[in-house]
């Protein structure tokens, strides 16, 4: 049988939060005990309100946060103990593209190329290509990301991860805040990534149509503690409801409303 | 190896792109070093005594290499924690060593560039003639102090790390102390008697006082016309002690900022936004 591409076993994670001055320090779980794997090839969607964990997990993952306990295997190697080698397989995109504004999309993606040590050339080259099939512009590669939109800037974030060819993708929401057009062209290219080169991806997302479309198996996240796993339909047929979303309020007691709404706010 | 020398340019190239799109804001900083300098060796040049003029300029033009090269290594960290792409340059499979060898190869080059901009600014505001120095020995001692400033550079870079809004700050805490105590435009022996043993424990202590040396400051036998600059062996003993600086303060800072990633990453400090 094949070895899961993500094997996470018992993770925990809490931080500590001081409670007003001079009182006690509480300790806050992100992450509660929580276990679950991810097939090689397969998208695996992680659901869940602002504050359920899921950015504690990708950045667990992507070896930028240290766990409490619990053991994370990826691709065979074991996190915190070969985070050199993790760091080699695995691609992040996270919901604020960062980058450094003032250069251009071409500097910034190079910079990332030279960083992993590939020749620029090449790797110039495989950015273009998947800028290209993310529907953006080449004139755009010399524009600076400060004047670029978000939903560029997204795009730049994805060809940024995936310029180094890594065989697990870490998504941290990569569709918020993005336009309708913006959010289809990054779904479709995810779903031709994932069919053409076989690539594992962990999505982390609030919306319950794109974990729906995207993603084979889904876990619902609440409050540290993975509540339910399963298909679309298995976590429907579970909670007795005709949607994913009313399947998440049932499972989880919690709702997407509130935090969708700030998003549309912001 | 290859990849390595990769990874050390994508400092360098990252550096030149930033500063090439800031360079209205270089131009202005680098005008402030010069104004900055100028002032303090024109009180010098009012007191009509070279030799004071001389070591003001000494002083002037070591602490902004000096300085320069420290702030600009805690400045990169700095910069990265505001864009919030320290994230991205922690998880990339990029040792730290290299990491910070390319920071402060082209925080270096920073300050070379800086430092000759304010020395030929000097020379318009100031009629010393530099005929005597001995120039030679001076790039030795920039050369093995630049190992010690380095790592003073790294334990700064640790404090954006600790904290993104006030990190940044702090660095000028340190730096100001070392100016303080360090001998930059006056003798230690005005200091107080309890402060003088830590200017004993500045690597700019050292590297003033030879550079004086080589620049023939003090020296009775300097004229306006000539200056009598020591030879290279007349400060064995400054370059001895900044050497064993350089080789406990560059591997301590880097160790401390190896510390303070693993100390972020344990209580989730690296996160900025999102």
């Amino acid at each position: 049988m094949q070895q899961p591409a993500i094997q996470v076993r018992n993770l925990r994670k809490s931080f500590r939060k001081r409670n007003g001055f001079r009182k006690k320090k509480s300790e806050l779980w992100a992450i509660d005990d929580v276990s679950f794997e991810v097939g090689q090839g397969e998208t695996y969607g992680l659901l869940g309100p602002n504050g359920s964990g899921k950015s504690s997990l990708i950045r667990i993952l992507s070896t930028l946060l240290i766990a409490d306990s619990g053991h994370v295997n990826m691709l065979g190697l074991t996190l915190p103990e070969q985070q050199e080698e993790v760091r080699r397989i695995i691609g992040r995109v996270s919901v604020d593209a960062a980058f450094y504004k003032k250069l251009s999309a071409r500097e910034n993606l190079l910079y990332t190329a030279l960083l992993y040590g590939q020749k620029a050339h090449e790797a110039e080259r495989h950015a273009m290509e998947i800028l290209e099939q993310l529907g953006m512009e080449n004139a755009k590669f010399s524009t600076p990301l400060e004047e670029m939109s978000r939903g560029m800037q997204q795009k730049i974030s994805i060809a940024r991860a995936l310029m180094i060819n890594p065989p697990l993708l870490l998504l941290d929401e990569p569709t918020t805040g993005l336009d309708p057009k913006s959010r289809r062209d990054v779904q479709l290219f995810l779903e031709n990534l994932q069919r053409r080169e076989g690539t594992t991806i962990l999505l982390t997302t609030h919306d319950m149509a794109e974990a729906e479309r995207l993603c084979v198996r889904i876990g619902f996240l609440a409050h540290g503690k993975l509540v339910a796993e399963g298909t679309a339909a298995q976590l429907m047929r579970r909670a007795g409801a005709a949607t994913l979303d009313d399947a998440f309020i049932k499972l989880t007691g919690e709702e997407l409303v509130e935090e969708e709404m700030v998003l549309v706010e912001d | 190896m290859e990849a390595t020398m990769r990874q050390t340019w994508a400092f360098l190239f990252r550096g030149y792109h930033i500063t090439r799109r800031y360079i209205g804001w270089v131009v202005v900083f680098n005008f402030y070093a010069l104004v900055t300098s100028a002032t303090v060796a024109l009180i010098g040049v009012a007191a009509q005594d070279y030799q004071l003029t001389l070591k003001l300029v000494v002083g002037a033009l070591l602490w902004n290499y000096l300085s320069y090269l420290y702030n600009e290594i805690a400045m990169s960290i700095a910069y990265e924690r505001w864009e919030g792409t320290l994230e991205y340059t922690f998880m990339a499979p990029v040792s730290r060593a290299v990491h910070l060898l390319g920071v402060s190869l082209f925080s270096l080059l920073n300050s070379v560039v800086t430092s000759v901009i304010v020395l030929v600014g000097l020379m318009l505001f100031t009629d010393l003639n530099l005929r005597g120095v001995n120039f030679f020995g001076v790039l030795v001692v920039l050369a093995v102090s630049t190992v010690a400033f380095v790592g003073l550079g790294l334990f700064a870079a640790v404090f954006p790390v600790m904290s993104a809004e006030r990190g940044a700050e702090a660095t000028h805490i340190f730096q100001g102390s070392l100016l303080l105590v360090s001998g930059v435009y006056y003798d230690i022996d005005v200091l107080p008697r309890w402060m003088q043993p830590l200017s004993a424990i500045s690597p700019a202590t050292y590297t003033l006082s030879a550079c004086r040396k080589l620049f023939g400051v003090g020296n009775s036998s300097s004229t306006p016309e000539l200056l009598a600059g020591a030879s290279l062996s007349a400060v064995t003993h400054e370059l001895l002690i900044l050497a064993l600086m350089g080789a406990i303060v560059l591997p301590l800072g880097l160790w401390a900022f190896v510390r303070i990633e693993a100390w972020a990453k344990k209580t989730g400090k690296l996160k900025r936004t999102g």
